[in-house]
């Protein structure tokens, strides 16, 4: 149809309706790092997206399954390693995250041929997303938001209460491991409108907002998946008229709902 | 003899080497009711998590019916603030139709909190809303790490009673931590005094008298326990079955009425 020729051809709509699908599935994913105090691992996990990408160079594999792969890797590498205890679970995370985003930099810098925007992956681009890559967003989101719908009870007790859930009959274990597939997948495609160093707010802010005003947690995901959309509509713009990047924008249009809410609205009791 | 629902065989947890459970027996058939008493740090705790499976165990065999449906109440309920949870999606979320979860909720005392959020219920409060979570469950098996805790005086004996006739409808077993000793020698059939390992074991009204008991409690507690079944307002028979007691004991205890 030409019309929706004429807007797939254009740049700007093309990083909206990207946007759009990203903040669909950052809601309920922002959601569990809120609800699990996840936020420095998915930090951690969006660090290393960057060798994920430096690896799929190496290996000349399509980015995004270089991403995902690689992230897949280290929230199953963090899961065994924070059981030992021998050391604090935040020091891991931090060691892993900045080691992981130091080596994909270091590695990037050993290719010359390829030329890669460093700053985009860094801090969004506006103008990366191509109509591939709203495949992978809306692929990736059909396939995440299916998941948790037939998984949703099974997610949610094991937030609430892990031993109860386990008690219960809940696989606990293998629901934490769709758990990282999923957050993979969201950080493979967030990449491209946030950059790499900006995913997380991206997941914790519109939930965090969300928190304020949610009776339960369904409403609360209703909420944050709005919140990403205000934010990420409000950046984009913002990005497209100030020429700003675009990943600091849609962070700051969040952040600037998040003290709207906080400042305004009473807490509802829940 | 009915098939037990649950078998444990010298089961034994270590921690860093240091067994915290060790090398206990027990056999838990339909309509049982074992109290497991000791001091803190007993290990208790630690049993029943390795006979629900969330504990690891280091030696020992434990036999589990196949398919059974255990309700649960942890020692413990701590529940992340940044979730937002009403007492009735709690319900809920245990896969059972509202009338179901209602009716728990009622049993226990608190179906008038229907609508509140769990992070504000007191600590009776959760206990109760945890306990009918577990019987909404319809369990074959109810495993309480004590239950009474934070529950009101009257609420205690209410609520020993009400696990008794639990037990009679749901033909369930029930395995209890209680550090309510009065309570329980009055409503357990069995108890288990625990101290790592099983320092002895028997029906309430002989445990008292029991030297280990006497050592792990101290002579007062066992004496007032003693005391205490003196003035028990039922006895057993031979066969285990209550008979009343005398009118007349009654009219020394009998309660000011208005
Ligand atoms: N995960 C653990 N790692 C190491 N030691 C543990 C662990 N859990 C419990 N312990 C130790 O095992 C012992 C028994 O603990 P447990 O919680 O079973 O006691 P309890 O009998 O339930 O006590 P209470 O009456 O206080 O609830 C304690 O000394 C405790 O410090
Ligand atoms: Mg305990």
């Amino acid at each position: 149809m030409p019309i929706i020729d004429a807007v797939l051809g254009d740049f700007f709509w093309r990083a909206l309706i990207g946007g759009l699908g990203v903040a669909l599935i950052a809601g309920p994913l922002g959601c569990f790092v809120v609800w699990r105090r996840m936020a420095y691992f998915g930090d951690t996990l969006a660090h290393s997206a960057l060798l994920g990408i430096a690896l799929s160079f190496l290996i000349s594999v399509p980015l995004n399954v270089g991403v995902i792969v690689t992230c897949v890797v280290l929230a199953i590498a963090l899961v065994l390693f924070s059981r030992s205890k021998t050391l604090a679970t935040d020091t891991l995370l931090g060691i892993l995250a900045h080691s992981a985003l130091a080596i994909g930099l270091v590695t990037l810098s050993f290719m010359p041929d390829i030329r890669v925007d460093l700053t985009g992956l860094l801090f969004g681009d506006l103008l990366a997303m191509s109509r591939n890559d709203l495949l992978w967003i809306y692929g990736g989101a059909l396939l995440i938001l299916a998941l948790l719908t037939v998984l949703w009870r099974g997610l949610l007790m094991s937030t609430i209460h892990e031993e109860l859930a386990r008690v219960e009959g809940v696989p606990v274990e293998r629901l934490r491991l769709v758990l990282m597939l999923m957050f993979s997948i969201v950080i493979a495609v967030a990449m491209k409108i946030v950059g790499v160093l900006l995913i997380t707010a991206l997941l914790i802010i519109p939930a965090a907002t969300a928190r304020r005003l949610a009776g339960n947690p369904e409403h609360m995901v209703g909420l944050a998946i709005l919140f990403g959309f205000i934010a990420v509509s409000g950046g984009l713009t913002m990005s497209w008229h100030l020429d700003t990047p675009a990943g600091p924008s849609v962070v700051v249009t969040g952040f600037a709902v998040f003290l709207l809410v906080y400042g305004s609205a009473r807490q509802v009791q829940t | 003899m009915t098939d037990a629902l649950v078998e444990l065989h010298r089961l034994t947890v270590n921690f860093d080497d240091r067994p915290v459970v060790d090398h206990v027996d027990l056999r838990v058939q339909r309509g049982d009711i074992i109290t497991i008493i000791g001091p803190n740090g007993a290990g208790k705790t630690t049993l029943i998590k390795a006979i629900l499976g969330l504990q690891p165990i280091s030696g020992g065999a434990l036999k589990i019916a196949p398919g059974l449906t255990i309700g649960y109440v942890p020692q413990h309920l701590t529940l992340e603030t940044t979730l937002p949870l009403s007492v009735r999606r709690f319900m809920l979320l245990s896969g059972r139709s509202h009338q179901e979860c209602m009716e728990a909720l009622t049993k226990t005392g608190v179906e008038h909190l229907l609508h509140a959020s769990v992070h504000r219920l007191s600590g009776g409060e959760k206990q109760r809303l945890l306990l009918a979570r577990a019987l909404a469950r319809r369990p074959d098996l109810l495993v309480l790490d004590e239950p009474a805790q934070g529950v009101d005086i009257n609420g205690q004996a209410a609520l020993y009673e009400l696990i008794r006739s639990l037990r009679d409808e749901l033909n369930c077993g029930v395995i209890m931590i209680s550090h309510d000793l009065h309570l329980v020698m009055a409503a357990t059939d069995k108890v288990i005094c625990l101290n790592q390992h099983v320092c002895c074991s028997g029906y309430p009204a002989d445990i008292s008298h029991d030297p280990a008991f006497i050592e792990t409690f101290g002579r007062p507690v066992a004496e007032s326990l003693a005391v205490y079944h003196h003035h028990h307002n039922h006895s057993h028979d031979l066969h285990g079955d209550v008979v009343s007691a005398d009118h007349d004991d009654h009219t020394e205890c009998s309660h000011a009425h208005h």
